[in-house]
């Protein structure tokens, strides 16, 4: 493997209460090589989110650091791609409005944004409703339409927040399928943060399972399903047995928090 | 009751499909017909107890004139044109006023619901200014600028000013974080944030905000024009009372709720238009 595209190294963070100090993540160590799906997974309230956050720039570390391509992230910035889980598209613009919006963010006007705007319209297939507002827009389209705008001004990668979460299972398929299609394609480095490890085996090179609070890596599963992935392949037996080495890291951080509120509760 | 269900169903059921709706249920919704139509006979019905109560001699006339009467004394002042110099007059001071109100309103509103140092400096200020009685103020600023169209300017600007500051930093307040994230991860500085997602993701619930004020502003520019001045409604409206004219005072006082009603469902419908992404289909 080549250098690592990201490498988060030694980050905790701190939340100050009024009264007690919350330590979220407590040195988190994680490498992502260039053009890797790496997903994160762990219980609720363990700081996958918090550790996504920092490495979009929107909340710093308390200490330690992340570096993209050795240059070390200190706020947001146009080499990372952000998709949160509330599609966040702006409802005064169109689906084009909202694509075209973040690349006049990046610097591109004109009929030239127009051009790159409809070609991601096209990569997520809402070529057809370029001119729709959100609220014209099911739940799906609206992420594929956020998940265009996050790819249309070049990111060197792409931070996802449970981008699937809020969405039924079905669409949700489609939507894993259509990611881990263009990622197939095009080549992404990706930071996805899930709470399906379905979803996170299927579409992952690797999965990082998070400890409880406070957050660290505790344990890094190889996905070494072959390529191009489809749907079928979830229930035959590698694709279980990956999935059940990831779901029983994360049970016994569960098992260990039940465990707590019983002698403590 | 079954059988006047059944009977019902039938009449129902010879033009529409025999379909009831609750009108009185939490979750009906009614079309905009049936919306006017209900609106307009809650009029009719109280223009009716005012005939009536005025025919039958109820009240005397001197407190409660008839309809007949106060449209008459209306078609008159109507003819001599006071009614048009004095709603002209009224219209250009709400005008003058409430847009300088509101021009001032929107960057401060704007700019201490984003950001927490402003907020602190400013806010608590207006609260402590807001709650001082507008109608106090009426004195002091005949006293500052005299009783012409500055005065009522200035009554207008301190009526709806505060309130209207606070109106827009609550609306600000609820642009969602995410946006304002977005807007970050796009590495845009924060003025831009300001101007190309906070303002107008907050601009439809400012606009009804400011729909809201301008009733609040008709109140105040009444008040200064009854205290003190040569023209307007309000200055009408103390000259008819004066010589007992009640007629006139009834129908200024018609007049000023026409007017209100008016530019209420003009700035509902222009919002309506302006803010049609919201509800496009």
């Amino acid at each position: 493997m080549d250098a690592p595209k990201l490498i988060i190294a030694g980050v905790t963070k701190t939340f100050h209460g009024d009264r007690d100090d919350i330590v979220a993540l407590s040195g988190v160590d994680l490498e992502i090589g260039e053009n890797e799906f790496v997903s994160l997974v762990g219980t609720s309230g363990c700081g996958k989110s918090t550790l996504l956050m920092i490495v979009a720039g929107l909340e710093s570390a308390s200490s330690g650091e992340v570096t993209i391509d050795g240059s070390r992230v200190s706020a947001p910035g146009l080499d990372r791609g952000v998709v949160f889980q509330t599609y966040t598209l702006l409802p005064w613009l169109t689906a084009l409005g909202n694509v075209e919006f973040a690349l006049r963010a990046a610097g591109e006007d004109g009929a030239e944004a127009r051009r790159i705007a409809l070609d991601h319209l096209s990569l997520v297939g809402l070529r057809d409703f370029a001119s729709a507002f959100p609220v014209q827009l099911s739940g799906g389209m609206k992420q594929r339409v956020a998940i265009a705008r996050a790819l249309s001004y070049r990111p060197k990668m792409l931070v996802m927040d449970e981008p699937f979460g809020a969405l039924d299972a079905l669409t949700r398929q489609h939507m894993q399928e259509l990611l881990t299609r263009i990622w197939e394609h095009h080549r992404l480095t990706v930071l996805f943060v899930t709470h399906d490890v379905e979803e996170a085996v299927y579409m992952s090179d690797r999965v990082a399972v998070m400890t409880n609070r406070p957050g660290r890596i505790k344990t890094i599963v190889e996905i070494d399903l072959p390529r191009p992935r489809n749907y079928n392949m979830i229930g035959t037996p590698p694709f279980a047995q990956r999935q059940r080495r990831v779901l029983d890291e994360i049970r016994s951080e569960s098992i260990e928090i039940a465990a707590l509120g019983e002698t403590t509760g | 009751m079954p059988p006047s269900n059944s009977t019902r169903g039938r009449a129902g059921g010879s033009s529409h499909p025999p379909e009831r709706r609750p009108i009185f249920a939490l979750t009906t919704r009614l079309s905009a017909f049936e919306f006017t139509l209900i609106a307009a006979f809650v009029f009719v019905v109280l223009a009716i107890l005012w005939w009536l109560a005025a025919a039958l001699q109820l009240v005397p006339p001197l407190f409660l004139p008839s309809p007949r009467a106060v449209l008459a004394r209306l078609f008159e002042l109507g003819r001599s044109g006071k009614l048009m110099t004095d709603t002209l007059v009224s219209v250009y001071r709400i005008t003058v006023g409430f847009l300088i109100s509101t021009v001032l309103a929107l960057p401060i509103g704007v700019l201490i619901g984003s950001y927490r140092v402003w907020e602190a400096a400013i806010e608590p200020l207006v609260d402590f200014v807001r709650y001082m009685p507008v109608v106090a103020f009426v004195p002091l600023t005949i006293l500052w600028t005299g009783t012409g169209d500055a005065q009522k300017f200035l009554i207008i600007w301190i009526g709806t000013f505060f309130q209207q500051v606070l109106l827009i930093m609550d609306n600000v307040k609820t642009v969602p974080r995410e946006f304002i994230n977005l807007g970050r991860t796009l590495a845009m500085p924060g003025a831009r944030i300001l101007t190309r997602i906070i303002l107008p993701s907050a601009l439809p619930s400012i606009w009804d905000s400011m729909r809201i004020s301008l009733g609040w502003a008709w109140t105040w520019l009444v008040v200064a024009e009854l205290v003190a001045a040569t023209s307007g409604l309000g200055y009408r409206i103390t000259t008819a009372q004066r010589f007992f004219q009640t007629d006139t005072i009834f129908g200024y006082l018609l007049l000023l709720g026409l007017l209100g009603l008016v530019t209420d469902q003009a700035m509902k419908f222009a919002g309506r238009r302006l803010f049609r992404y919201l509800e496009v289909r």
